[in-house]
């Protein structure tokens, strides 16, 4: 076939990609650049470049607001059940894969249960056992429950991972003397990172963007997550479209920057569970 | 070379293995596993604010079912969840499928940038998503409505969120918009994973480009068919956030946009708290259908697509 018969033929997907694209970065585009305007001219003219640079609605984030602390809020949650995610799974796991046993099989069983079940059909129980520990309206409630509900696709890829470690590799250092945490640190937590980095992007993303624990756990205003603090913010600022628009724009970019910076482990990430590597 | 075999063995029954799987264990148990089977009990009391009252039997489920007060919301919910699945299934799948036969083209360039853009929403918070795009809806600025009569379909520019027929469609599309990049890219892992050999042969007799989707392509992509609607349906089942952002709590006007995401929160939790919760018992019943729901489709559909499976093997 000749170069020249083959453009047209991907003219068609080109145009469909094409405008997908646009429609994806079209509200995006319309969002960051009506965030540097005044109302007037978001207004009068929503599409075009902003006349002059107006950065009022990013100032009076960082003034008036309480974004800053909803912003660190967030920033400690998703570390510490990141690490505790990581860590856990990958402990139990190594458990996991191998301890063979009945008993093992069945705790395999019972956390990838998990996955086929949305924890926030148990918000009701969850609301009176974190009354009941005295956690309600802290940020700290979110810690262990991020973590459980972490705990099965984690599980689910470390375990995978871990098998493909040839077991000789264990095995000997045992025998060499080396005591199984000794193996764990040495050996499988360094040849595990490219696993720990999936389990780590699917929380992340998970995590960061919840609204529905902060929700209905939360309400004291310095204790708010990001997400919580900008379904505040939208309400309050409602009438002040550069505000409004500057909040969204601060609580998108962090993610789209490094989503951008590592877009092939962030897919691995967001499909893992579904699609086999 | 049989003594580190058997101390290998010896080692893999060795309870302390255990220990390593109890911290995740532990919370796993006492923060997920028992509060969801302490919920599905709570269906069978009466309870307000954090109190376990009396237990009630299935009342719970009469009056949800039944009781007028109630009930028609209720299934008003009930009927909106499929609905907000129906189209998305539509919508977003389909439309999933197509993105991916088309970046599956190695000969396509600039393929992985598309890849990248089409994933971005993915990454964006469903809240944000959903307020933003209100924002382009909003009928008072409205830079949807404004495309619209720019381009000569001003007949066109409605208020799409304050209409009863337009929200759930509206809300299911921004949705639909924002996941569009899941299904895509578990289609298209499917599709890059067929042996290069498959179309070498279909070239060789002949096949035409619908043949070759038809007996090749589609057959190996049924599988992921199932996992795309598995994730889809428990998505939308368990969705809140983007009715919270586009059509409150109540999922306005008139609950046109209510589903049982957003009807669990109110009946169970609403915003009364930290004072109470309005009805526990009732909010527990409505969790424990979602849970039943889930179970049976995720079920029915695994069944399905394995069935899938076999017929293909078998045809193979």
């Amino acid at each position: 076939m000749k170069p020249a018969m083959r453009l047209p033929r991907y003219l068609g997907s080109y145009l469909i990609l094409g405008l997908w694209t646009i429609l994806v970065l079209g509200p995006l585009y319309v969002m960051v650049i009506n965030s540097f305007k005044p109302q007037i001219e978001i207004f009068s003219s929503p599409f075009g470049w902003p006349k002059k640079w107006n950065f009022s609605g990013y100032l009076a984030l960082w003034n008036t607001g309480h974004f800053g602390r909803y912003f660190v809020n967030s920033l400690i949650i998703t570390i510490l059940s990141i690490s505790g995610t990581v860590l856990c799974a990958t402990l139990a796991s190594f458990g996991l894969v191998n301890w063979r046993t009945k008993a093992s099989s069945l705790l395999s069983l019972l956390f990838i249960a998990g996955m086929m079940i949305p924890i926030r059909i148990a918000s009701i129980n969850l609301l009176q056992l974190m009354k009941f520990l005295g956690l309600l309206d802290k940020l700290g409630s979110l810690l262990p429950i991020y973590i459980a509900m972490g705990m099965p696709m984690a599980v689910l890829i470390m375990s995978e991972y871990l098998r493909t470690i040839p077991k000789e590799l264990t095995q000997a250092a045992y025998i060499d003397g080396a005591g199984s945490l000794l193996i764990f640190r040495k050996i499988i937590l360094p040849l595990a990172r490219p696993a720990l980095a999936t389990v780590a992007i699917f929380n992340l993303v998970n995590i960061w963007n919840d609204l529905w624990f902060p929700l209905i756990f939360i309400h004291a205003d310095d204790q708010r997550t990001l997400m919580l603090g900008v379904t505040r913010l939208f309400g309050q600022y409602q009438t002040d479209w550069t505000k409004v628009l500057a909040t969204l724009t601060m609580a998108t970019i962090p993610i789209l920057l490094l989503y951008l910076a590592m877009s092939k482990q962030f897919i691995r990430g967001l499909t893992a569970g579904a699609v086999k590597e | 070379m049989a003594r580190t075999r058997n101390k290998g063995i010896e080692l893999s029954r060795r309870p302390f293995w255990l220990l390593y799987i109890l911290p995740g264990l532990a919370l796993y148990l006492v923060f997920m596993a028992l509060p969801l089977a302490n919920s599905l009990r709570l269906s069978f009391y009466t309870g307000s604010g954090f109190q376990i009252d009396d237990f009630i039997g299935f009342d719970n489920y009469r009056r949800l079912f039944f009781d007028p007060d109630i009930s028609a919301q209720f299934w008003n919910a009930f009927r909106n969840t499929w609905v907000f699945f129906g189209i998305t299934m539509l919508v977003q799948n389909s439309l999933g499928l197509g993105f991916a036969l088309l970046l599956s083209n190695k000969n396509l360039r600039g393929a992985a940038v598309f890849r990248t853009l089409i994933f971005i929403p993915a990454t964006i918070a469903i809240v944000v998503c959903g307020f933003l795009w209100k924002l382009l809806l909003d009928p008072n600025w409205g830079s949807v409505n404004l495309l619209l009569q720019s381009v000569g379909l001003g007949k066109l520019a409605v208020p799409w969120l304050g209409l009863e027929s337009t929200t759930l469609p509206v809300i299911t599309l921004v949705s639909a918009w924002e996941w569009m990049g899941i299904p895509t890219m578990i289609f298209l892992a499917a599709l890059q994973g067929i042996p290069d050999d498959y179309f070498e042969a279909a070239q060789i007799d002949g096949a035409s480009g619908w043949q070759v989707f038809r007996f090749i392509k589609l057959p190996l992509l049924l599988p992921m068919v199932g996992v795309v609607s598995i994730l889809t349906f428990t998505g939308n089942f368990n969705a809140f956030d983007i009715v919270y952002a586009m059509a409150g709590a109540n999922g306005a006007p008139n609950f046109s946009a209510d589903i049982l995401g957003t009807y669990f929160y109110r009946t169970g939790i609403a915003g009364k708290h930290p004072v109470g919760i309005p009805d526990m018992g009732l909010g527990a019943a409505v969790a424990t259908i979602i849970f039943i729901v889930l179970l049976v489709g995720v079920v029915l559909m695994r069944r399905f697509s394995s069935q899938d499976d076999s017929a293909k093997v078998e045809r193979r």
